[in-house]
């Protein structure tokens, strides 16, 4: 494996990772147009423009407005999950290149989806509306459910590098992949990204039971938004867990930033593909689950890494 | 001199969104007008190159206020949350309790004989901080926090409605009703 050494990049740079995000999030997007094409059998092409026709038709529509909104709140809460996905961006590096390489990348990385909380809750309290205050408030116990999982699963990959800069971390897996010793860790963060993105079991707090949840008073621009930050934080979820735990830009003959590319489409289809299967489940359920069982088992491997790291040294 | 103007912008941002929790007419807005608050702070933190403590700031912070919305929002009952509500109460003690405290503490700051620095910043700022507030205690902290925690999971698990306990009642040994609706559904 080569060797990869990470390195900032000018600030000149941020619009191309941006663009990189929003591009990798719509080829995303059109993999689960197509298959939603195929599953009711429409034409698979019309299914891979799904992205750019859902993004005129709510360009052209108008906004609906609801009595009595907090309409700042609002507005707030729909922009922050794309803002926040940007954030995240930041830290992730595109093979040998990186916009930010903080000294605490992991850290910066959770602070950014804690944001999340926030954005979803607002996005649900701003139109004054029941259905989207239900689903703000099921985002937020779903949140308490996967987020100190996700903070362990964060910390196994930061103790076996011993450090918190990204960088650290995609260098000390050379020759092996954190995936590789540490599943557990693997499985709950990319279960944690699933929460973030309001996603496939976890998607609740949009749920069709709801008539959307957060999304059902939203349209026009404002859904955009919504849906593009969702599929932004599902892509950026990706991309850190193929830093983390898939060697970042390692592999054979291709060029680093190519391998972060090729790896981050392989698990982003993977979520797409995955969550056509999987059932709805109950934020109170999940709660008990994450806690119960999710929660022990990824101390457990927290303190095997831990005690792989001290006998190494 | 970059450092000196953004320092003085997150401080402006800090202190009027601070004011604006007085300010504004309701519960969801106080709250994340503090959130806001509290990230200029944390971000006042990254300069000094404080990263851990800044970003950890960040996090703790919002994280308290999207679940402390939810607890003012529950107990100010329906009414007073959902419609437009004065965010002050007790105005007069208040003002006097919070200018003597402002008057105090920024005299202290002023007037206090600061010590001069005696050698160079620690390399590892967030190691040796940690280290001089609690080196001495680590053996308590280590010993209190997961008791603590435990607690406070044990606590939770035998109050929580639909838990492990109240459908299996106090031995774990009854079977459970799969009849009765799950929690948060009765009603």
């Amino acid at each position: 494996m080569s060797n990869v050494e990470v390195v900032e990049a000018s600030a000149g740079w941020v619009p191309l990772a941006a663009v990189v995000l929003l591009a990798t999030a719509t080829a995303a997007a059109s993999l689960d147009g197509a298959l939603a094409a195929r599953a009711e059998g429409r034409p698979i092409s019309q299914g891979l423009q799904m992205p750019w026709a859902e993004t005129a038709r709510l360009f052209r529509q108008r906004r609906r407005t609801t009595l009595a909104a907090d309409v700042l709140l609002w507005r707030v809460g729909v922009a922050a999950l794309l803002v926040m996905a940007l954030m995240k961006v930041v830290v992730i590096p595109l093979g040998r290149w990186t916009i930010g390489d903080l000294s605490v990348g992991v850290v910066w990385f959770n602070a950014m989806d804690v944001v999340v909380w926030a954005a979803v809750w607002l996005a649900g309290w701003g139109p004054n509306s029941a259905h989207s205050l239900v689903g703000g408030y099921r985002f937020l116990s779903q949140a308490l459910a996967y987020e100190l999982p996700l903070m362990f699963a964060l910390t196994a990959p930061a103790v076996g590098a011993g450090s918190l800069r990204v960088g650290d971390v995609v260098a000390a897996q050379q020759g092996l992949w954190f995936v590789v010793w540490m599943p557990v860790a693997f499985l709950v963060f990319m279960a944690a990204v699933v929460g973030f993105s309001v996603w496939g079991p976890l998607s609740t707090p949009a749920g069709v039971d709801l008539a959307g949840g957060v999304f059902a008073e939203t349209s026009g621009v404002d859904r955009w938004l919504l849906l593009t930050g969702r599929w932004a934080l599902l892509t950026a979820g990706a991309a850190f867990g193929v830093t983390l735990f898939w060697g970042g830009g390692a592999g054979p003959l291709l060029p680093p930033w190519l391998w972060v590319l090729v790896k981050t489409a392989v698990l982003l289809a993977a979520l797409v593909v995955v969550r056509r299967g999987l059932p709805a489940l109950r934020p109170a359920r999940v709660i008990e689950v994450a806690w119960l069982v999710v929660l022990p088992l990824v101390l457990l491997q927290v303190l095997l890494i831990s005690v792989v790291v001290v006998v190494r040294s | 001199m970059l450092n000196d103007i953004v320092f003085w912008l997150l401080g402006v941002v800090a202190v009027a969104s601070g004011v604006a929790v007085f300010r504004v007419d309701s519960m969801a807005r106080a709250t994340y007008a503090l959130a806001i608050s509290f990230v200029a702070v944390g971000l006042i933190l990254l300069i000094f190159d404080l990263e851990f403590l800044g970003v950890i700031t960040v996090l703790m912070m919002v994280m308290e206020m999207a679940i402390m919305a939810i607890y003012m929002i529950m107990f100010m009952g329906m009414n007073p949350a959902l419609m437009p509500m004065s965010m002050v109460h007790g105005k007069r003690p208040a003002l006097v309790v919070a200018t003597g405290t402002f008057l105090v503490l920024a005299a202290g700051a002023l007037l206090i004989p600061w010590p001069e620095r005696r050698g160079a910043p620690a390399s590892h700022l967030t190691v040796s901080l940690g280290e001089a507030i609690m080196g001495s205690k680590m053996l308590v902290m280590l010993t209190v926090s997961p008791v603590l925690f435990a607690t406070i999971v044990a606590a939770l698990v035998l109050a929580v409605p639909g838990g492990r306990y109240d459908r299996l009642g106090d031995d774990l040994r009854r079977r459970p009703d799969f009849h009765r609706p799950p929690a948060g559904d009765e009603q």
